[in-house]
């Protein structure tokens, strides 16, 4: 019989010490007072007493010992884990890579194992181990963590819970030798724990779990519009407004991106800009497509390149995939007799094949003002 | 019904041929442009919430001269707090307006705009990525004096030495207008990009500032 997925918690925090480790054992005894199997794959106390007392009480699967080059090392067994079969199962530290020798390179590999064999996973990583942080989180402190974990790794996660606590507290705790022995206490100050580096580090925690909801609900949305469409029960409801400026790779559609961002700011919207490519970009369209995605960037827009044929479909697609409630384009250019008898023009096409969403034309104004002087 | 016929075939050629010649006139309106790839370009970066007008109008006529495409960039300066390509919608706010009123002002002498807007930690930073990603013939810049924002005198002679290309630098007379950037007001939405600081100064742009 297939075995379904676990259910799996990520604790994300902003550095060693904000309590991500503590919050999971907390939530791990909340889980077996509700009369649920729990046990401690892995767990990484750093000496901190107050953690080593919370894992007091959960049943805790002893570590395996591993021998490498003339040492022996302690690693989390994962056979005796998916021996054991418990409901739920907290490992720590997600972005360990594992000793050569074991079943896996990294322990989100055997974690991945763990979820397959049906049993729920909490675990714990700091932001900087995420692949796509780490070169950011480089130059925000100076410090590069060689661990790193896929993006992907957390995007999977059913829950992402943020331990979140002030630059100034962590200090206090770290003071306080709640996070590291006396002796290494001056060192992390002069080096890691500085206020601008935690602040800094703070905010991309904030933004990576903004963005983790963010991408939940717009696939969540999503599906539920591919079942609404199933049950034919009309169009899907969206939380706020979504701006797609439909561009070419060409100066003048800075012009309708710098109109777009500006009803984007007005409406507190999120803006797309979509270029739908029916070939492959030349030399120059190389170029304006770089100058585009620096300039969505610098806006915080999301540059998306489709390759299709028909923009009109193109847009239908990504603006049902989006939840766009809002669409901009530039003026369309002069068609021919023949095209214009055979194919309604694309604002038509647009205005027919997406009800409920409303449709701006930019004006050329640049155009107006040649003429009019 | 075949004279019938006849005449409707006679009424759809004359629609068809008007429709087609009223494109080929439309067409026709359009300038020829050379591919965008072979057209020269002039720089013009600016640093400030107001521009010369006579530095730009300057950038225009040698552009109107040579058949260039102006591309005025303007140089954002990102906070050691924030990543370097981070959005940056409160500086965008200030450029976005000058953009579009140099765009308009542009369109008077038939010049093209391709702006940009190039993030640094620096100005000088900015102006070195401008350098390493845009392909220009020529640099048209604005020096500061008492009333006019611009590039002070030791930002010209950094430019002078380290930029590619021909440098045309402005010193503004007294009575020269500012072109202002009014600023879009920014939302909620935006300051999430800036991680929530809200009043981050740093990340304002500076009127005459230095460039180092």
């Amino acid at each position: 019989m297939a075995v379904s997925r676990g259910r799996y918690k990520v604790f994300l925090g902003m550095a060693a010490g904000v309590g991500k480790t503590y919050r999971m054992l907390q939530e791990g005894h909340a889980e077996a007072l509700e009369g649920r199997d729990v046990v401690i794959g892995y767990l990484e106390p750093h000496g901190r007493a107050e953690t080593v007392a919370q894992a007091d009480g959960l049943e805790v699967i002893p570590r395996r010992l591993v021998s490498y080059r003339e040492t022996t090392l302690e690693e989390m067994d994962l056979p005796a884990i998916l021996r054991r079969a418990p409901e739920l199962c907290l490992i720590d530290e997600l972005a360990h890579t594992n000793a050569p020798g074991t079943e896996h390179h990294k322990r989100y590999e055997d974690i991945a194992d763990v979820l397959a064999a049906g049993i729920d996973v909490f675990s714990s990583v700091n932001v900087q181990h995420l692949e796509s942080l780490n070169d950011q989180v480089a130059e925000l402190t100076g410090t590069r963590v060689r661990e790193t974990v896929p993006d992907a790794v957390l995007a999977s996660a059913d829950d992402v819970v943020l331990i979140d606590i002030t630059p100034e507290s962590l200090i206090e705790r770290l003071l306080a030798g709640r996070v590291y022995p006396p002796e290494r206490v001056q060192t992390a100050l002069n080096n890691f724990f500085k206020i601008e580096n935690l602040s800094a580090l703070r905010e991309v925690s904030l933004r990576q779990v903004a963005q983790e909801i963010e991408a939940k609900r717009t696939s969540i949305e999503s599906s539920g519009r591919r079942d609404e469409r199933r049950g034919d029960s009309g169009p899907p409801q969206a939380i706020g407004e979504r701006l797609l400026a439909l561009v070419t790779p060409e100066p003048h559609a800075q012009r309708v991106v710098r109109r777009a961002w500006r009803s984007a700011q007005r409406l507190q919207a999120e803006l797309d800009i979509l270029w739908v490519a029916p070939h492959d970009p030349d030399e120059s369209e190389l170029e304006q497509l770089a100058a585009l995605r620096r300039l969505a960037s610098v806006l915080g827009a999301h540059l998306i390149v489709e390759h299709d044929d028909d923009v009109a479909v193109a847009t239908q697609r990504v603006a049902r995939e989006r939840g766009t409630t809002y669409v901009l384009m530039g003026t369309p250019r002069p068609r021919g007799a023949l095209r214009r008898l055979m194919t309604p023009a694309l604002p038509y096409r647009l205005m027919s094949m997406l009800p409920g969403i409303d449709l701006r034309i930019v004006a050329d104004r640049t155009l107006r003002t040649t003429e009019d002087t | 019904m075949t004279v019938l016929l006849i005449a409707l075939v006679v009424v759809l050629a004359v629609a068809l041929a008007v429709l087609g010649v009223r494109h080929v006139t439309v067409a026709r309106r359009q300038p020829a442009k050379a591919p965008a790839s072979k057209t020269r370009r002039i720089l013009f970066p600016f640093v400030a919430s107001a521009l010369s007008t006579r530095a730009l109008d300057a950038a225009l006529r040698l552009a109107r001269a040579e058949e260039a495409i102006l591309m005025p960039v303007f140089l954002a300066r990102v906070p050691l707090h924030l990543p370097l390509d981070a959005p940056l919608p409160r500086q965008a706010g200030i450029a976005i307006p000058l953009q579009e009123a140099i765009e308009q002002r542009a369109a008077r002498f038939g010049i093209d705009v391709d702006a940009r807007i190039e993030r640094g930690r620096s100005y000088r930073h900015a102006l070195r990525r401008t350098f390493a990603t845009e392909r220009f013939e020529r640099i048209v810049m604005a020096a500061a004096t008492r009333d006019n924002p611009g590039f002070q005198p030791d930002d010209v002679a950094w430019l002078l030495a380290n930029a590619p290309g021909e440098i045309v630098v402005l010193r503004p007379g007294d009575e020269d207008e500012l072109l202002q950037s009014t600023p879009i007001p920014r939302t909620g939405g935006a300051e999430r990009h800036e991680g929530g600081r809200r009043d981050s100064g740093r990340e304002r742009a500076v009127v005459g500032a230095s460039v180092s």
